[in-house]
């Protein structure tokens, strides 16, 4: 049984596969660029397996201690999971003692697969989706070791390796921009946070700027949600996040 | 590295903490399946949109105040914004944008 679901994942992760390896290698080659040992990216890439919440984390390690903001930070970044979790209340259930780590191990590749796809005939559905997220956290988890490693290996001058992080988020805004039919909410996003840096400065401008950007939604909630479409949540898919 | 061990290892442990907070939290509070209410749907709707437009910000907090104000930035970024268009792999643009970039600030805008 266990077999079957494997072979009836693996193929569904592959693409993942290319895209976790690489950006997981480029995670790790950044964090031996910044001198970290290779305990760090190793474990971060076990323990958080949220590929943009790592790529913060270090720049957080790399600015002054502050483990509130760290704490918030990830809390915004990552909210998007909720909606997820939110999706997958049923599905995940009757897992068994497989659900925690599913739901540990539910990024955002590995919730678009377990969310639309149906394992065929005969293939449990709790060990498929058990497979679906072990093979993307190994994947990752491979890539981000491959990565440090390579540092050591291969020596060239790194200055400005760390916009890699800048390059994700870009690609990311252009996908969803792409996919969006209202720009209002994406606008919203970097007009606060611009408006926020400019008032606040760099050190200290991300809270506000996420508090600001939550009290404009619930204020424009009206306009926003007009006219009115969804009344299940139906969280965004995106092949190639990390 | 500027912490401390002790300080780097509580740092993570709080982006962990958060991380898993949000990956568990709807299991804990609907453990029946039920409905959320209507706000927390509209802003899992907007919200992850404009998280990506302060991540892009937050990328450049410290560049815009620098020498230069954020100009090898800014060329970089229009550069993945054509190559995107053109192309359309999310990995060619982001080696793409990130190669361009270092060889800005390493050979250009020294």
């Amino acid at each position: 049984m266990r077999r079957k679901a494997l072979r009836a994942a693996f193929p569904y992760t592959l693409p993942i596969c290319v895209g976790f390896l690489f950006m997981g290698m480029s995670y790790g080659f950044l964090m031996h660029s910044q001198g970290f040992p290779l305990l760090y990216p190793v474990l971060m890439s076990i323990f958080i397996f949220a590929g943009s919440m790592e790529f913060l984390t270090v720049e957080l390690l790399l600015s002054a201690f502050a483990p509130l903001h760290a704490f918030l930070l990830a809390l915004m970044v990552n909210a998007r999971h909720l909606f997820y979790g939110l999706s997958m209340l049923d599905k995940y259930r009757g897992a068994g003692w497989k659900k925690p780590y599913l739901i540990f191990g539910m990024c955002d590749e590995s919730f678009s697969i377990n969310c639309t796809v149906d394992p065929p005939a005969g293939v449990d559905r709790g060990w498929f989706m058990f497979f679906v997220t072990l093979l993307n956290h190994i994947y990752w988890v491979t890539g981000a070791t491959l990565g440090a490693l390579l540092g050591y290996v291969v020596h060239f001058d790194t200055t400005g390796i760390e916009f890699v992080m800048t390059a994700l988020f870009v690609v990311m805004f252009l996908d969803q921009w792409a996919d969006a039919k209202d720009h209002r909410p994406a606008l919203l996003g970097l007009g606060c946070s611009a408006v926020c840096l400019a008032v606040f400065g760099s050190g200290g401008f991300i809270i506000p700027a996420m508090c600001l950007i939550i009290l404009s939604f619930l204020l424009t909630r009206r306009q926003l949600e007009a006219p009115p479409r969804r009344t299940k949540p139906a969280p965004e898919r995106k092949e190639e996040r990390v | 590295m500027t912490m401390t061990a002790a300080q780097s290892a509580l740092t993570i442990l709080a982006v962990v903490a958060a991380t898993m907070l949000t990956r568990f939290l709807p299991f804990l509070i609907f453990p029946e399946g039920r409905t959320p209410p209507a706000v927390v749907t509209y802003l899992g709707k907007v919200l992850p949109c404009a998280v990506i437009g302060l991540l892009v910000i937050y990328c450049l907090k410290d560049a815009v105040f620098a020498g230069w104000h954020g100009l090898p930035e800014g060329i970089a970024i229009l550069f993945i914004a054509a190559l995107h268009r053109w192309k359309k792999n999310t990995l060619l643009s982001i080696a793409g944008g990130t190669v361009l970039y270092m060889f800005l600030v390493q050979a250009v805008f020294v």
